[in-house]
């Protein structure tokens, strides 16, 4: 039987990977910017599962409007790459200091 | 009376007013008129005001003229008001002759000078602060005459301000004063702290009480605070009247023009600290410990700068060091409580000391200033008057009997003889050998100037003549009462009740009582006087000098020659200078530059200032190393954040 604890750490799993994604990824952009979609879906899980557990169909409302913003986010975020490529001609995360004091 | 006072202080700074602001307008002529007006003026009316009070138709005035300021909450006030008792009617009155006598005299002296204006107004100033300072009656206006006169003195011996030599000797002479005006101050400072007031005779009142009071001293022992405010006072007597140490500013101040040197720097302002000693004696009586260091440090004086009189070869220099030994003189007169010697010998000095200065002026004219006495000799035929009158300046200095020199010094001599206060021997023999050194050097001057052979320049003594009336008429009307004052002043003034009521003197200490047994009249005191050692002393002095610098010139040198030491010794002025400049001085100006460098360069600006700003940056600049800029390091550290707050919040 399938549970509450697997989806909740399926959820954390994902998660976790996403993180390290995101730490531990030098290169590319693209890739940074999957990672942080893979963290909103490992939320979105773990909105599913409680709602499902608590009978509460909010939370699945809730992961709907978390796609779609999350839909736009990636729009925008793919946006800022392009005009980020033109201007560094990089997309490399390395390259990406300008916050550096 | 009080519009007299006011008119004899006023006058002579209405005068110095006129003549210093309009002098461009009123020239040359109104500047010497309008002061000479103004002296002339202070001085009737101040032999008025003395005529007065001996004849007993007018009565020693006290009053306030002008209350400036009241604490009430410390029951202070601060006033000017006069105190016009025989002493200070006898002050007025030398001050303003021998001022009088220098304003006809700087006529001829200055004729040519561009600053013949500005000369008068300041002269005319002078006599306005001295005034000032001897009509005081509280301590604040006598401090006021004593910083104005300073001033004017400073101002004048800097007269020819494009000389440097003139601008280093003004402001040696401020800066020695400054000293003996700290302690002056503090002096004045410990008698208002006890006595809660500054008027004379309020303090005079509670004189036995301030010779209990004891005050701590640099945190350890007990001292009669009494003691402690005459010792500060006189230490302000010795900047003024150039006693040992301070005294090293008064030959310097020779810079500025003769007739200044005689009026401020021989006869009157010089003389202030012995008679402002004289007016604090109510206070000084009560304190042994302070007479005792008066007398020390007068017979020292006396002594000491006598001696550096006989290498000096300015003319002027020998008039100043012997103004140095005489006044040291005054001051041992009133260490050993003869408060009426010393305003004797004041006196006195004030117009044979100023005789001999104005002669050496009349020398210096004479010669187109030159002021070596290498240079000089056998003036004698080319100035009679001068020659007169100088010699009779001479007399009266060395102490030749019947002089008015001779009968206050002989009376200063006794009087300290017969003194008992701690020192009084020593000081005795100091002004017994003072007597002959006396003699020495003013007779060496008077044969090297006036005898011998003539060692003049030749254009010089091509124009060499005698100088103008307005010269000559001073000398004389000052050789007359250096010659003849002595007679007729020596019975009220130092065995009559002249002083009563302004000076004080303990029973015990009253060393002039001692002789008023022994005085019959002055022709009684002059034969009591031939027999005395100090004759003999002055005339060994006069010989001595006669054999010397007229038999034998070549002797000097010889022992110049032998006892070069002491010549080094005493041309180097026991190095005093030496010691002021090297140590002191340079001692003042390295603590000056170490402090600039090591604590406002380095402690201000360095650590507190830009130090500051150097550490917040250097801070800055460690932490910038945190900041790389990688979002994925902001991330981690988010989330490690968040790890270990959640952590904590569920532990």
């Amino acid at each position: 039987m399938v549970g509450l604890t697997h989806y909740l750490a399926l959820s954390g799993v994902l998660f976790a990977i996403s993180l390290a994604g995101i730490f531990i990824n030098r290169k590319n952009m693209i890739l940074l910017l999957m990672c942080i979609e893979l963290l909103l879906l490992a939320v979105n899980f773990n909105f599913i599962a409680f709602s499902r557990f608590l009978g509460d169909p909010g939370g699945q409302v809730f992961v709907f409007f978390i796609l779609t913003v999350a839909a736009s986010e990636a729009a925008i975020g793919l946006a800022i790459l392009v005009v980020l490529f033109r201007s560094k001609s990089s997309i490399r995360v390395d390259d990406m200091n300008a916050m550096k004091g | 009376m009080a519009t007299v006072l006011l008119t004899i202080v006023l006058s002579p700074l209405l005068a110095a007013v006129v003549a210093g602001f309009f002098g461009r307008q009123i020239g040359r002529s109104g500047a010497h008129t309008v002061t000479i007006a103004g002296v002339g003026l202070a001085f009737g009316l101040s032999a008025y005001v003395l005529s007065g009070l001996l004849s007993g138709s007018m009565l020693p005035y006290n009053d306030t003229v002008y209350r400036w300021l009241a604490l009430n909450s410390v029951g202070l006030t601060m006033e000017v008001g006069f105190l016009v008792d025989n002493l200070t009617a006898l002050m007025m009155v030398v001050v303003t002759f021998v001022s009088l006598m220098v304003h006809i005299y700087t006529i001829g002296y200055m004729h040519d000078d561009d600053g013949y204006q500005r000369f008068f107004s300041y002269i005319s100033l002078f006599t306005f602060a001295m005034l000032m300072l001897v009509m005081a009656n509280n301590f604040l206006q006598l401090f006021f005459g004593w910083e104005a006169v300073g001033v004017v003195s400073y101002l004048l011996i800097g007269f020819w301000y494009k000389r440097p030599t003139a601008i280093f000797a003004n402001m040696k002479a401020f800066i020695v004063n400054r000293v003996g005006d700290f302690g002056f101050l503090l002096g004045i400072a410990a008698i208002l702290m006890y006595a809660g007031s500054l008027d004379y005779v309020d303090v005079f009142a509670q004189a036995s009480g301030m010779a209990e009071a004891q005050i701590s001293l640099f945190g350890s022992g007990s001292w009669s605070l009494l003691t402690v405010a005459c010792i500060g006072l006189f230490i302000g007597a010795m900047g003024k009247s150039a006693q040992v140490p301070l005294h090293v500013w008064l030959p310097d101040s020779m810079e500025g023009p003769t007739p200044i040197s005689a009026l401020i720097h021989a006869a009157t302002m010089v003389t202030a600290g012995v008679f402002m000693v004289a007016r604090m004696s109510p206070l000084f009586e009560l304190s042994e410990a302070a007479l005792a260091f008066v007398l020390v440090i007068g017979a020292t004086t006396a002594l000491f700068t006598g001696l550096l009189g006989l290498v000096q070869t300015d003319i002027k220099r020998v008039v100043a060091y012997s103004t140095l030994s005489q006044l040291g003189y005054m001051t041992v007169a009133l260490g050993a409580s003869a408060y009426a010697a010393g305003i004797f010998h004041l006196m006195t000095h004030a117009f044979f000391k100023a005789l001999l200065f104005l002669a050496a002026g009349s020398v210096i004219i004479g010669l187109h200033h030159e002021q070596d006495m290498r240079k000089m000799g056998g003036l004698k035929k080319y100035m009679p008057v001068t020659y007169w009158t100088c010699l009779a300046g001479s007399l009266a200095l060395i102490g030749f009997p019947g002089t008015a020199g001779f009968f206050s010094k002989d009376a200063l001599i006794e009087a300290v003889h017969f003194s008992e206060i701690a020192g009084s021997g020593y000081a005795y023999y100091c002004v017994l050998a003072g007597v002959f050194l006396t003699a020495l050097y003013s007779f060496r001057m008077f044969f090297l100037v006036f005898h011998g052979k003539e060692r003049i320049d030749e254009d010089a003594r091509h124009h060499l003549h005698e100088s103008p009336w307005v010269v000559t008429l001073p000398l004389v009307l000052l050789a007359i009462p250096s010659l003849l004052i002595g007679w007729p002043t020596i019975g009220p003034l130092l065995f009559g009740d002249f002083f009563a009521g302004a000076i004080q003197v303990l029973p015990q200490h009253d060393v002039l009582a001692e002789m008023r047994a022994d005085f019959h009249g002055p022709l009684g005191f002059l034969l009591h006087g031939l027999q005395s050692p100090v004759l003999a002393l002055a005339f060994a002095g006069v010989v001595t000098a006669w054999f010397l610098y007229l038999k034998n010139p070549l002797l000097p040198r010889e022992i110049r020659g032998r006892l070069s030491w002491a010549y080094t010794l005493l041309s180097n002025k026991y190095y005093f200078d030496a010691f002021n400049e090297q140590v002191l001085a340079r001692g003042a100006r390295l603590l000056g530059s170490g402090l600039w460098h090591g604590g406002d360069r380095a402690v201000i600006d360095g650590v507190m200032v830009n130090g500051s700003a150097h550490a917040i940056g250097r801070l800055a600049g460690l932490l910038r190393y945190a900041q790389t800029g990688y979002l994925y390091h902001y991330a981690f550290l988010m989330v490690a954040g968040l790890c270990g707050l959640v952590g904590w919040l569920i532990w």
